[in-house]
């Protein structure tokens, strides 16, 4: 990118003197979480010690299990939002861009999925994202890779994942993630449905005239930190509602819930289920936020492993809502072949999984 | 008398940077129009790519995020 006539200078907006307290607050209060974190399974005991229940009943292990993880859970959150808020703030949408113009298939798809974890993206840009990332040159299936990984590999995804079901889970979530958007994208772009965008998205050539106001932006260490506290607002605001709500149903299923009926219905045996997951995760609106409590208490129950991870793949990449978004500039056709290759990918993830483990 | 756009499809980042620069213009005193765009074909066409987008006088200043108060106030003094 070269530098454009725009002469404004580079914002800073609190003075240098500040900054050390800034960088003592952050790791002040990193030391703090982690004196709080540790103590949280002790807490939650004693509280729910303090019910007239015993411990052991249905409705004491529900009970147990919400004190525990929704602190836990908001905990978590809270630090990861906040270093991926910094994060972040190293990354946007231009550079990301500018990466991926131009770029082949296979290696084009691999940086964009891996791009689309720390780009900066919220799923009401994603339209005027696509057309940007088209026009400038990135070859469709590129761009799609990005649209598949940066909603479903996302920290809130993987926090909740690694909290409360386990690192393993996690880390299979998050390659299986990747893997999915990469070969999603790499196989449209194979099939070379350029033909099927909307007319008028064919016809822009906006081109990569990004003002250089923007690309030369400077940010100082305390600009970060804003960003990362600024993202955890709104994650907050956001989320919290989701997540009271996914631990409630949690809770619900690890207290009531038979522990032999999950495994005949969601279990490794039942090869349905896999795709009765899919499909049931489609309309399901939710963020990772509120499915993965959810995800937990079923696990717990002896659901498939393979059944559960499509089931939330699901929820968080096919969404309807965001299909309706996206049909502004896709074809019915290619929003078509674009569930089906996603869809397929989950449920090989799926098939997969109860096949291994 | 400025013109202003603010770009963004409706979410409520764009509503907040819209009130926040009308209420730094208000306290700067400098008379501004703002024109809310939030067609997604025009949103693309500016060059905006992650929303909430902000152009002063058919210059371009930002894109992604709600900006801070100091960055608006700088940029309406300018």
């Amino acid at each position: 990118m070269t530098t454009g006539t725009h002469s404004s200078a580079p914002v800073r907006s609190s003075p240098p003197a500040w900054a050390w307290a800034w960088h003592v607050a952050v790791v002040g209060l990193a030391v703090v979480w982690w004196l709080v974190y540790r103590q949280l399974l002790p807490v939650a005991e004693f509280f729910t010690a303090q019910l007239p229940l015993d411990r052991h009943s249905h409705a004491g292990e529900a009970i147990a299990f919400f004190f525990y993880d929704v602190p836990k859970v908001m905990m978590l959150l809270l630090a990861i939002v906040f270093a991926m808020g910094v994060v972040r703030s190293f990354f946007s949408p231009e550079k990301t861009r500018a990466a991926l113009s131009g770029r082949h298939e296979g290696i084009g798809n691999v940086m964009s999925a891996v791009l689309g974890v720390f780009t900066p993206f919220c799923s009401c840009s994603a339209v005027p994202l696509f057309i940007g990332f088209v026009s400038a040159g990135v070859p469709l299936g590129v761009t799609f890779s990005f649209l598949i990984s940066a909603p479903m590999v996302n920290e809130v995804a993987l926090v909740l994942l690694f909290g409360l079901v386990g690192w393993q889970v996690a880390a299979t979530y998050l390659v299986f993630g990747l893997s999915i958007a990469i070969v999603a994208g790499f196989v449209i772009g194979k099939l070379k449905l350029e033909g099927w965008l909307q007319d008028w998205v064919k016809d822009i050539h906006s081109g990569a005239a990004v003002p250089a106001a923007i690309l030369d932006e400077k940010l100082t260490p305390v600009d970060r930190y804003k960003l990362g506290v600024e993202a955890v607002r709104e994650i907050f605001a956001k989320v919290w509602k989701w997540i009271i709500l996914g631990i409630a149903v949690g809770a619900l299923i690890h207290g009531y819930v038979p522990q032999d009926l999950m495994a005949r219905v969601m279990g490794a045996d039942a090869w349905w289920s896999v795709p009765a997951a899919v499909v049931l995760g489609i309309p399901m609106y939710s963020n990772a936020a509120g499915v993965i409590p959810i995800v937990e208490a079923l696990l717990g129950k002896g659901a498939a492993l393979g059944t559960v991870l499509a089931f939330m793949m699901s929820v968080i990449a096919l969404s309807l809502p965001e299909m309706v978004i996206l049909r502004q500039i896709l074809t019915l056709r290619l929003i078509v072949v674009f569930v089906g290759v996603v869809g397929v990918g989950i449920l090989a993830v799926g098939f997969l999984f109860n096949a291994l483990f | 008398m400025k013109q202003i756009k603010v770009y963004g499809p409706g979410c409520a980042r764009c509503e907040t940077t819209e009130q926040m620069l009308k209420d730094a213009a208000a306290k700067l005193g400098v008379e501004v129009e703002v024109e809310k765009v939030t067609d997604a074909k025009d949103i693309a066409m500016a060059g905006v790519m992650s929303t909430p987008g902000i152009a002063i006088d058919g210059k371009l200043v930002h894109a992604g995020g709600v900006p801070s108060s100091e960055k608006l106030e700088t940029w309406l003094a300018q």
